[in-house]
């Protein structure tokens, strides 16, 4: 995740409680996913940016998962989502998801 | 009655008349430039500007990857000492690997983007069948000629290279076929001691330039307090600029055109070059012109992040369709900060650092010579302020929003070409296949809008698409890679159409959280040359002559 985006998700935790923050990607693929959803969750892998060692275990999911989609006006996602929809390997995405928020999520309900 | 005859008729003339007269004045009261184009149009449609040639150059500097990458000096300063740092080295190509590398082949027009396509990826573990440093759209240069050519580019003195290093290597610039005399003229018989350079480098700030992996050189600050121009950004900028004059000199070449019919130059990199008082004030497009010798050239630069070329492209091609310029060219050098970008993915996968290459480009439009293929200006792609950032919006601002308005379906599009990243470089990373993305958007909509079949979608990408080849050097990629085989292939009846779409992330300049998007139709030509239209002399003629019939048939009336 590109340093800048990670001081602000870093000042966003610090100013409203990690515990009030959920991030919400839009990443092409699933590694990509995965690896945004861990840097935000139990730190940066790289080692490069401000997260680094910082665990914020945030609330996370991609924008193509079904829990966020039910939260949509189904006109709104079908203008705005539905075309990447149809584009992206959904359930890849899914699997690295769900698989980083079991392991490193710390606010789920 | 007859009297009264006569002078109803009379009445009904000069009320005609008079309308004929309010319309002349009416156009001869426009500006002359809309003037121009109304009287054009009226009598025959606009010229399109054609494509006459373009150059394709890459240069191989794995120094500048270890000294100049942005990834490599960010690490220098957060981590030392980090396994990165020491491994590195060992992950760099040599130039005969970077010459038997598929996607250089392809983009030095020696192999083509269907015989990419039919190699199983990875590219980097197989060699090329075609091995050669030059190809009929430009040349790889190696980093020994590329550090002189820096120097021929720098008039300010900035660059200093060690004597024995030139005397080494200016007999293999010389023989370079796209370099003449006159750049090698800029480059001093009496160059510096290695002594001198290491204390530019070591106590006047200067930027080390290196070959394999000892100081040859340095390029000076080129003030001692304004960071505009510090010597990172000389250096940053002076490599800009000489991969730009080998890509102009390419393009102009493969134009087959004089030097002097070149009337316009249009940079569009992604670098800025200015003093602490304007600091994108520019020009390089006529400081690269002045060393390709186009001695009948002016310029400026256009930017637009990665988008820069594309928008460049339509501006060029405005500028010949109006008639401002008859021959325009739009070029651009490469970027070393941009170098071993990925790296850090590609060493932890032992794999090469394949961004090892600067990158430029040059594109020539001219007036229409009745063969070239064309610019078309009213199939333009446009992501307005208002369009959002959504893929899908984006996409449909660019693709699907002009060729409705065109009348066209996606389909009627042979080839799309939009960012072109060698798939090589970006998967590994985890960025996965740019163009194929990019591919499935486009069809993605196609099945939306009822164009194609959703079991198509699997096609869309062979059929319309193309493989990436491009290094990932931010606008080198972006849509421009395919014109020079656009051309080929519509010249060969290939295909018929081509789309080139570029895209630029603005909000990386931190002005803007807006992202932008062109797009543009190249199409076979339509067959009717500048030279075959009815000029605006010819048509105030015909005005003039009009006029004196209707005077003519007033008078005989009136007698």
């Amino acid at each position: 995740m590109d340093l800048e985006n990670q001081k602000r998700v870093k000042e966003f935790a610090d100013q409203y409680g990690p515990e009030n923050v959920v991030v919400l990607l839009g990443a092409a693929e699933g590694e990509a996913s995965g690896l945004a959803a861990e840097t935000v969750t139990n730190g940066d892998p790289t080692y490069a940016g401000p997260l680094t060692g910082v665990s914020l275990g945030l609330t996370v999911y991609h924008v193509c998962e079904p829990e966020v989609k039910a939260e949509f006006d189904p006109a709104v996602y079908d203008e705005q989502v539905s075309m990447m929809e149809m584009v992206l390997d959904v359930d890849d995405i899914c699997n690295e998801m769900r698989a980083i928020r079991e392991q490193y999520c710390k606010y789920l309900g | 009655m007859r009297h009264g005859s006569i002078l109803r008729q009379c009445c009904e003339s000069v009320r005609a008349a008079g309308r004929l007269l309010h319309r002349f004045i009416a156009i001869n009261r426009r500006e002359s430039t809309d003037r121009k184009i109304y009287l054009r149009k009226a009598v025959n449609p606009i010229m399109k500007s054609v494509i006459k040639g373009a150059g394709y150059i890459l240069v191989h500097t794995p120094d500048m990857v270890l000294h100049n990458g942005t990834t490599q000096t960010t690490e220098r300063i957060v981590n030392p000492d980090g396994e990165y740092l020491k491994e590195l080295p060992s992950h760099l190509r040599s130039f005969e690997q970077t010459l038997s590398y598929w996607p250089n082949q392809v983009y030095i027009g020696n192999k083509t983007p269907d015989d990419l396509a039919a190699v199983p990826q990875p590219w980097c573990d197989k060699e090329c069948d075609v091995k050669e440093r030059f190809g009929h759209f430009g040349q790889i240069m190696p980093q020994e000629e590329f550090l002189l050519l820096m120097q021929a580019c720098d008039v300010f003195d900035l660059v200093k290279l060690e004597q024995g290093f030139v005397d080494a290597h200016r007999a293999a610039l010389a023989a370079n076929p796209i370099i003449d005399e006159s750049i090698m003229a800029r480059i001093p018989e009496q160059q510096t001691a290695i002594d001198e350079i290491e204390r530019l480098v070591k106590e006047e700030h200067s930027e080390g330039l290196y070959h394999q992996d000892k100081l040859v050189g340095c390029v000076n600050r080129a003030h001692d307090i304004d960071v505009n121009l510090s010597a990172h950004v000389m250096h940053e900028n002076i490599v800009s600029k000489a991969s730009s004059v080998l890509a102009l000199l390419s393009g102009v070449k493969n134009a087959g055109i004089d030097k002097d019919e070149v009337e316009y130059v249009i940079d569009c990199c992604e670098e800025a070059c200015g003093d602490m008082n304007q600091r994108g004030g520019g020009n390089f497009a006529k400081a690269t012109a002045e060393i390709a010798g186009l001695n009948n050239a002016t310029g400026s630069d256009a930017r637009g992040f990665c988008a820069g070329p594309a928008h460049a492209l339509v501006e060029a091609a405005a500028l010949v369709e109006s008639g401002a310029y008859k021959t325009v060219a739009v070029t651009a050098g490469g970027c070393t900060a941009k170098l071993g970008m990925n790296g850090k993915d590609h060493v932890k996968k032992g794999l090469p650092i394949l961004e090892d290459m600067l990158g430029g480009f040059c594109v020539i439009l001219s007036a229409n010579d009745g063969v070239s293929p064309e610019i078309n200006l009213e199939i333009l792609g446009r992501h307005t302020v208002g369009t959002g950032s959504a893929p899908q919006a984006v996409i449909g601002s660019l693709v699907t929003d002009p060729l409705d308005r065109a009348g066209l379906k996606v389909t009627d599009i042979d080839k799309f070409s939009p960012e072109m990243q060698n798939p090589d470089i970006t998967k590994p990373a985890g960025a996965g296949d740019v163009p194929l993305a990019n591919y499935k958007m486009i069809a993605a909509l196609a099945v939306k809008r009822g164009d194609i079949e959703k079991a198509d979608l699997g096609n869309f990408p062979v059929k319309h698409g193309l493989t990436g080849w491009a290094p990932t050097q931010g606008h080198i990629p972006s849509g421009v890679p395919y014109i020079g085989f656009a051309r080929e292939d519509i010249l060969a009846g290939k295909i018929k159409r081509a789309m080139i779409i570029g895209k630029g992330s603005l909000f990386l300049g931190r002005m803007t959280n807006l992202f932008d998007g062109v797009s543009f139709v190249i199409q076979a030509n339509s067959g009717e040359s500048a030279e075959s239209g009815v000029s605006e002399e010819e048509v105030k003629g015909m005005i003039a002559k009009a006029m004196k019939d209707f005077a003519a048939t007033l008078m005989a009336q009136a007698e």
